[in-house]
């Protein structure tokens, strides 16, 4: 009985420290999800005449990328966009944050352009009412605009095959 | 050569400062404006203050704040700010409610749960009489003690 005490005392500090290993103090829950998309009006990357809304997400279920030339996590999950866009399951948008439009242009010029459009946040404004604080950042919208998912970091195969595609398939199935 | 040595070597403190200086007109505005930026924290370096943060977004979000407490707007409309985008995570002092009852309440628990243990504890001790000694024994103790 002496020593049970410590010993149980020990091991709930044990199963409370090891829960804590595998959390990610880096992933901040947003406090957007299940909010409608927030409104912004931008010019667009490629044709900066046009003006690109939040309104476009309405009526499908739709990928939201926040990217930037300068990020060097968005050139690893590139390739992995690039492949889903060629797949066309689901139209990928592109928040283009904090960049510069020439370098912006080169690098899809480059690497391929996934993006059906990107919007040009060039001062971050947008980025920061998306609540964005580590690009490159994904968003699953469902077909009413609204955020279903925040993905933070490069989005993996891994993380598209398991979290991000059975999400919008299920969206999508939803009418 | 040494002088010049030791005058860089004080010249790294100084350097080290980046937050931007900012006109206030009113100086309430300005110790406002202190306050929220010491008391809210950046989300690229997370163990740093909007204000000692030098990241990009940190910066951004200084500007946000400045712009929101020029405005005439007070501490509870720039903090709203922040956590409608980021959450309560900007706040190093989390609110009050449900979610953190726990983190708020806890402590407390604990000071209570230590205190029912030594209550109860001392109360145990207490309990415990010292056994008395029979009419023999306390002969046996007399003359051992004549004996020393």
């Amino acid at each position: 009985m002496r020593y049970l005490i410590p010993l149980a005392v020990f091991f709930v500090m044990v199963i409370f420290l090891g829960v804590g290993l595998t959390l990610d103090p880096r992933e901040v829950p947003s406090p957007l999800l299940g909010k409608p998309a927030p409104a912004f009006s931008l010019p667009e990357v490629s044709r900066p005449a046009e003006t690109f809304t939040q309104e476009r997400f309405t009526g499908q279920v739709s990928l939201v990328n926040v990217w930037a030339s300068w990020c060097v996590s968005c050139r690893q999950e590139h390739p992995t966009l690039v492949e889903l866009s060629r797949k066309a399951i689901v139209p990928i948008y592109g928040l283009n944050y904090k960049d510069e439009r020439g370098a912006a242009l080169k690098w899809l010029d480059i690497l391929g352009n996934p993006y059906v459009a990107s919007a040009f946040d060039a001062d971050g404004r947008t980025g920061i009412e998306w609540g964005v604080y580590g690009v490159p950042e994904t968003f699953v919208i469902d077909r009413t605009g609204t955020i279903r998912y925040k993905h933070t970091g490069p989005v993996t195969p891994e993380v598209l095959e398991q979290t991000l595609l059975p999400l919008i398939r299920q969206l999508q199935a939803q009418s | 050569m040494k002088a010049l040595l030791l005058a860089l070597l004080l010249a790294l403190p100084f350097e080290a400062g980046t937050v931007e200086i900012r006109q206030f007109s009113d100086p309430v505005q300005e110790q406002r404006y202190e306050r929220l930026i010491d008391d809210l924290r950046c989300l690229v370096c997370q163990n740093q203050s909007l204000a000692d943060s030098d990241a990009d977004l940190a910066r951004d979000l200084r500007d946000e704040v400045y712009q929101i407490i020029q405005s005439g707007q007070n501490e509870e409309e720039a903090i709203r700010f922040l956590t409608d985008r980021y959450g309560d995570f900007v706040l190093y002092r989390p609110p009050f409610k449900p979610v953190t009852l726990l983190l708020w309440g806890g402590p407390f628990l604990l000071l209570a749960a230590a205190l029912f243990f030594l209550i109860s504890h001392a109360r145990r001790r207490s309990n415990i009489v010292s056994p008395q000694l029979s009419e023999s024994e306390k002969k046996r103790l007399d003359n051992l003690q004549r004996e020393t």
